[in-house]
């Protein structure tokens, strides 16, 4: 049995599932919480049923620093010490390995349910837990003159469902409590259960805004386990689907800000623009979200030389129209003053509860998956981390704005220099007894797919990460203090995923 | 104010051409299935073996059903004979459900409603949106149509913030169990007359989570659906196609 941080484990690069240390509780407890103290990072941490009755802890590290990744587990029975307390950004991979496995976190501070359903995970001998999908003990705060606001499922526009409980003082927010699972659909079981090539389907339908990001991270795993190698085309192509839905992704967001505090001509034109960046995909793809690009193996469509040159083309005319209309709206007295020191996260509550992606970078912690574990085309054509420090809704926007202009970068060099080769190759069975942990970074944050196979090569265990599961965490933080009325915008700074969470 | 004025006439006007101009499409785009059944002769069942979704049911005689339709390319694929193509028309949307199945892939497009109904809602409809386990893909191409290219608001058809506003619904989702309350307390609080539109492949049928154990197969029975519009997800002129034939905005006319 090796060490946690010596297994060979990095992105995308598989190792025997007997190599993964499997230590006592209290070990396990030992190496997570020393691992954290020096720097690594929870990435990944789920339960998979072991045996008759028992559950398999695994949780998966991550330093960024050096890019490397490690793993260890531990075996339980019905439950375990919490690691929350000394480790807060345990919690939530707590709450769901309660609600999934049956397993208890024992001495967690906030055990609630998290999506509300019957745990999915149980080891085949323990008797089905039943459980109340309405129940919810939300947190009250009594007093004169403080009151409750509820907001959702079904909300007053186009949104995803969720349900928001604000404890307010007059227009004050004093805590804000949000329960999530409205959109459940049992999407790890099926990437578990499903024939391959519906699984694909599966993975592009975690979050409908990022297909190409979670179909990325799921390829990315099994290619991993069926040492298929992708050509540089390919990992090419995979590249600029990427930034075209993080180009297309931010600055419909950028947009929605602007809508958000009335300023028509933001909303307008950033609007029509993210449409250009969803038909450029479908020039591609044939489907405005890129779906049925990405395959195991590389991509199903290619990009010619004249569609390179034609998208370049496309792209130049969106820069030109993109810089007035961003700029008009980021050096707009009036926006400026709705954005600025609106919905902060403080740095320190992002290091604590592991926030990702463009959260985190908005109060200057640079983590980027693209930059700290690097893969396929990442690996030869480096973007930048963005940064801003405030952590408010202004450094949201201002981080999505110049990734923007990177992503615009790389994709007309990309499409300049797309290399040789075939753009899919084959991709057979999966090793057997193998973990593998795929991460990516989609323009909301860091995705992770770990995949376990069993004896047979077939999935044991398909857990989904979206950036969404961490950060919702951070809506809840930046809106005390705030008035009620700044709660759309807040929340639309941050524009999570519903479906991405609740899986 | 010189620069908003300056970028506003940049930015120009942007506003699709449809209904009155035909839209373009590019070439890969993949609309609705087509079935050459000439080519399917042998009634291999390939398709119902190796395809990711019921898009052919085999027969005889085999039938498409375009409710089932994921809109992936393996669908066509499937058939070794290649029989199933995917076409660039982007109108599919249908009164009723078995309007979407059919020998050839052809769709009964929908039928504008009654005179009654027309004068109620033809120049203004208010719409409320319920997401019910979806991914997220169908409300990001409902938010779409507001925006200044398909600009939904310009056919008096807008979506409002309360269900006692609205003179119908739009679901989006399989109807997962932990949204199956508030789809019903919705629909309650709609008053009568009210319409229901279902909403890309995970309403018609369950789309990508259909026999998952947490979802349904789409929109329940016991919602009377008025317009049924396929897609995962359905392009945004697929959806205003079918919204405004059902206003008698659009005449049912021969394909182009």
């Amino acid at each position: 049995m090796s060490a946690f941080d010596s297994l060979g484990l990095r992105n995308r690069r598989s190792v025997p599932w007997e190599s993964v240390p499997r230590e006592t509780e209290r070990g396990f407890r030992e190496t997570v919480l020393s691992a954290v103290a020096n720097g690594w990072r929870l990435a990944s941490f789920f339960g998979m049923p072991e045996g008759q009755s028992d559950t398999r802890l695994l949780a998966v590290l991550a330093h960024d620093a050096s890019g490397s990744l490690g793993a260890t587990s531990t075996v339980v029975g019905d439950g375990f010490e919490s690691l929350t307390p000394p480790c807060p950004e345990a919690h939530l991979f707590e709450r769901e390995i309660a609600e999934q496995c049956g397993v208890v976190p024992r001495g967690h501070p906030w055990l609630k349910p998290l999506r509300r359903h019957a745990p999915d995970h149980l080891p085949p001998g323990r008797e089905p837990i039943e459980v109340d999908r309405e129940a919810y003990p939300f947190f009250r705060i009594h007093g004169e003159e403080v009151h409750e606001v509820g907001v959702g499922p079904v909300h007053a526009g186009i949104i995803e469902p969720g349900h928001f409980r604000l404890q307010a003082h007059g227009e004050e927010v004093l805590f804000l409590e949000i329960m999530l699972g409205y959109q459940h659909r049992g999407v790890e079981r099926l990437l578990e259960t499903a024939r391959a090539d519906r699984a694909v389907l599966v993975a592009e339908s975690i979050a409908g805004d990022t297909v190409i990001g979670h179909a990325a991270a799921h390829c990315g795993a099994i290619e991993a386990l069926a040492r298929s190698r992708k050509t540089p085309r390919a990992q090419a192509i995979r590249g600029i689907a990427l930034e075209l839905e993080r180009l297309a992704n931010h600055i419909g967001d950028l947009g929605a800000i602007a809508g958000d505090v009335a300023f028509q001509p933001g909303a307008s034109y950033l609007g029509r623009m993210r449409g250009e960046c969803l038909n450029l995909l479908m020039t591609i793809s044939g489907n405005r979200y890129g779906r049925g690009l990405l395959r195991p193996g590389g991509v199903l469509f290619d990009i010619p030389p004249g569609m390179a040159s034609e998208a370049r083309d496309r792209l130049e005319a969106l820069r030109a129209d993109l810089e007035p209309a961003a700029t008009l709206m980021l050096e707009s007295p009036s926006v400026l003053g709705r954005l600025e020191g609106v919905g902060g996260v403080p740095r320190e509550k992002c290091l604590e509860l592991g926030f990702v992606g463009v959260v985190a970078r908005a109060c200057d912690v640079p983590r980027d998956v693209r930059h700290d574990h690097p893969y396929g085309i990442y690996r030869f054509a480096h973007i930048p981390v963005a940064t801003a420090w405030a952590g408010d809704v202004l450094a949201r926007a201002l981080v999505r704005w110049v990734e923007i202009r990177r992503s615009l970068e790389f994709l007309l060099e990309q499409l300049s220099v797309l290399p040789a080769g075939a753009p899919r190759v084959a991709c057979g069975a999966l090793q057997p007894r193998e973990l593998v942990v795929a991460m990516e970074e989609g323009w909301r944050g860091e995705i992770v797919h770990v995949a376990v196979t069993d004896a047979r090569g077939a999935i044991r265990r398909y857990k989904v990460t979206d950036p969404s599961f961490h950060n919702w965490t951070a809506v809840a933080l930046a809106l005390p203090g705030n008035q009620i009325s700044d709660f759309p915008l807040c929340n639309k700074s941050f524009n999570l995923s519903y479906a991405g969470h609740d899986l | 104010m010189l620069d908003l004025l300056r970028t506003r006439l940049k930015q120009g006007t942007r506003t699709s051409g449809f209904p009155g101009e035909a839209p373009e499409f590019p070439e890969r785009f993949r609309g609705r299935p087509a079935f050459d059944a000439s080519r399917c002769g042998d009634g291999c069942a390939g398709c119902a073996r190796s395809a990711p979704s019921g898009l052919i049911q085999p027969g005889p005689p085999p039938m498409v059903d375009l409710g089932a339709c994921l809109f992936s390319p393996e669908e066509a694929a499937a058939c070794p004979a290649g029989a199933v193509e995917f076409t660039r028309d982007f109108r599919m949307a249908a009164s009723t459900r078995p309007g979407l199945r059919s020998e050839t892939g052809e769709v009964e497009l929908a039928r504008a409603l009654d005179q009654r109904s027309r004068r109620l809602f033809g120049r203004s409809l208010r719409l409320r949106s319920v997401v019910a386990g979806s991914c997220g893909g169908c409300e990001a191409e409902l938010v779409a149509l507001g925006n200044v290219v398909f600009d939904l608001a310009r056919f008096g058809v807008q979506f409002v913030a309360s269900p006692r506003h609205a003179d119908g619904i739009v679901v989006t989702g399989a109807v997962n169990t932990n949204m199956r309350s508030a789809l019903q307390a919705t629909w309650d609080a709609v008053p009568d007359p009210r319409l229901v539109i279902a909403v890309g492949a995970c309403a018609i049928n369950g789309g990508p989570f259909r026999d998952s154990p947490e979802v349904g197969e789409g929109v329940p029975e016991e919602l009377p659906v008025d317009l049924w519009i396929p897609g995962c997800p359905p392009h945004p002129l697929t959806m205003l196609d079918g919204l405004l034939r059902l206003l008698g905005r659009i005449e049912v006319g021969p394909r182009v």
